[in-house]
């Protein structure tokens, strides 16, 4: 058995998903390799050499691989594939979008947003928004999995020195055409990762009020998120976006102002640490899974809870 | 130009779902069923595209349960041509759905092909990249933006970063995000006249489709419940608590 994980990256580094995902890898066997595609990524590369856990390194690099364009993309792993059990990528928008068709081309079920890894051939997966866990055993010869992020623990990037191997690939795809991104910038910790999140609803009303809550994130030195309806209004940008069909996120502390708490939500958030709800309706369905709840106007809660954070200088960074 | 719009039934969104007691899998006996959110989406999307003069019609297809036919009556409400309704007992998987599909595309050839980017109820999000695979088309998943032109598709996509605009060659696949438009509801007289409007009938086996499952479930649980927590009453209390009971600040 050997696994091939697919590595996200930026070009410079390696993703934090891709940390969750080689630890996944290493439930299922010893024999971990990882490739990484990308245009001037011998950085990218190296880095990843330094896994313990990690055996070999495939170094594709290419300016046709500036950005990871799925159907550039699966091919490549198609044609890597021929040797490995399983082949495992982040279940984030990067893997969702290649995955399946590697999948495909090979002719194999996927099995999506692993939680959980019972055996080699036995996984744990939500269903229905979190609301329902399913233990699925595939039949497949190999197991083509995406991996949720934040159900594994980070690997460490120490200690190991697996062999480089740089390779390329004929490809002359040409049914798309990269435009351009627009990313949002912050100097914030990134969601995904981020030990505490603050995130805002409808409740907030505007942009300019969620100002509010970027306040308190710089504050507690935490990631800000938002629910669907706050994204949908246009206070913030889609990549705030927590959810079923957003972000899964699990920090130690959660903190919903001005968010009900439908399940759709709960889907990205309920297995935070410590969850906080603040919302004016005492009825609200975040209540029942917050383990603090404070029943209050957001617009006075929030300067409250800012002028409080002040008072504590011991704050962790 | 034609638009192949492909639609699922699934538990509607609203509904709080039920794990069977015997792990089996999760309650649908009467139980409201509705189509997937983001099909609508598509439904919607490719509904938009024929009014402004560039496509002339518009096809909705659905594999299962006899009922999903009401689902493509929904589509054909909102103002879809007509529907291809294809049979299959059991809940096939994403990469059947992917075959049958490609069976109807090469019969239908269409131009596009618009679904959802998720089904709500495996949460999959395979089935429209499997099918660009499958046929070797441009794929642009998670679209909340399309402008179509002569040959080719503009679109900008949400992930994790932000968004990513990129322009395919048609043929294309299109997996539609909730925020691409506003769905219309069905009008009375337009619910009165999809009556009428056709929907062929086709088994899954008449598009030799290996079904087979390749993937068994063991076992469907509830997750595990949370604790309910406390209320408290001002935001020093909180601040206290969140420092010295729960110590993450
Ligand atoms: C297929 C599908 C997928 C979805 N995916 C997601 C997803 O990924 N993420 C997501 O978040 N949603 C998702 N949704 C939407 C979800 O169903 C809800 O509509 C959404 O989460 C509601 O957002 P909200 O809580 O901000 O808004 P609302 O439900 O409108 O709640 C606003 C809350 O703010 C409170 N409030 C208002 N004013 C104040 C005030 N001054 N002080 C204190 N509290 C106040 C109100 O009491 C209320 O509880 C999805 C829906 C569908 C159909
Ligand atoms: N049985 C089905 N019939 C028609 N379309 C389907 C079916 N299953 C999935 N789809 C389409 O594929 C999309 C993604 O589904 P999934 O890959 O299961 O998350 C859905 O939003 C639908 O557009």
């Amino acid at each position: 058995m050997s696994v091939l994980v697919v590595a996200e990256n930026s070009n410079t580094e390696l993703k934090s998903s891709t940390f969750n995902t080689i630890t996944a890898a290493s439930n299922i066997s010893d024999e971990i390799h990882v490739v990484v595609i990308g245009s001037d990524c011998e950085g990218v590369a190296k880095q990843t050499s330094y896994f313990e856990k990690v055996k070999k390194v495939w170094h594709i690099d290419d300016p046709r691989y500036d950005n990871p364009i799925a159907e550039v993309i699966a091919p490549i792993i198609v044609k890597l594939s021929e040797n490995y059990s399983h082949i495992l990528a982040p279940a984030s928008t990067f893997g969702k979008n290649f995955m399946p068709r590697v999948s495909a081309l090979l002719d194999f079920s996927q099995i999506s947003d692993v939680i959980k890894i019972e055996s080699e051939d036995t996984f744990v997966r939500p269903i229905y928004a979190g609301n329902a866990f399913a233990t699925v055993q595939s039949k497949d010869e190999k197991k083509i999995v995406t991996i949720r992020p934040t159900s594994f623990d980070p690997a460490i990037s120490e200690g190991g020195k697996a062999d480089i191997e740089k390779i390329s690939f004929e490809n002359d795809e040409k049914l798309v055409e990269f435009i351009g991104r627009e990313e949002s910038k912050s100097d914030r910790p990134e969601l995904g990762t981020a030990r505490i999140v603050i995130s805002g609803g409808r409740g907030l009303q505007s942009s300019e009020n969620f100002s509010m809550i970027n306040d308190i994130a710089d504050k507690l030195n935490a990631a800000v998120g938002a629910s669907r309806a706050a994204v949908d209004a246009g206070y913030v940008s889609n990549d705030y976006q927590v959810g079923q069909t957003g972000k899964v996120v699990v920090p130690d502390l959660y903190i919903a102002v001005g968010i009900s708490g439908a399940i759709q939500h709960l889907a990205g958030m309920k297995e935070s640490k410590i969850i906080v709800a603040i919302n004016k309706d005492e009825e609200a369905p975040i209540f029942n899974i917050a383990d603090y709840g404070l029943c209050a106007d957001l617009f006075e809660a929030l300067p409250q809870l800012s002028a409080e954070l002040d008072k504590l200088n011991t704050i962790q960074k | 130009m034609k638009i192949l719009v492909a639609v699922k039934r699934v538990i509607d969104y609203n509904v709080q779902i039920r794990v069977k007691a015997d792990g089996s899998g999760v309650e649908t006996e009467n139980v409201k069923m509705s189509m997937n959110p983001p099909d609508e989406n598509a439904v919607e999307e490719a509904l938009r595209v024929k009014e402004s003069g560039k496509a002339n019609e518009v096809v909705i297809v659905s594999i299962g349960e006899e009922k999903s036919k009401e689902t493509i009556r929904t589509a054909l409400a909102m103002g879809a041509d007509r529907g291809i309704f294809v049979k299959s007992n059991s809940n096939i998987e994403p990469i059947c759905v992917a075959k049958a599909l490609k069976k109807i595309v090469d019969t239908e050839k269409p131009d596009l092909v618009f679904m959802g980017k998720q089904a709500i109820d495996d949460d999959c999000n395979q089935t429209g990249q499997m099918l660009s695979a499958l046929l070797g088309w441009s794929q642009g998943t998670f679209a909340s933006k399309i402008e179509l032109n002569e040959n080719e598709i503009s679109i900008t996509r949400e992930i994790d970063e932000g968004l990513e605009m990129l322009k395919l060659k048609l043929p294309s696949i299109i997996t539609c995000d909730l925020r691409l438009n506003e769905p219309r509801y069905a009008s009375l007289p337009n619910i009165m006249k999809a009556k009428k409007k056709p929907i062929q009938d086709l088994n899954i086996e008449d598009l030799e489709v290996d079904t087979a499952p390749r993937i068994n479930f063991l076992k469907v649980e509830e997750p595990p419940k949370r604790e309910k927590g406390i209320m408290v009453n001002s935001i020093e209390e909180l601040v206290s608590k969140l420092k010295n009971e729960a110590k993450v600040i």
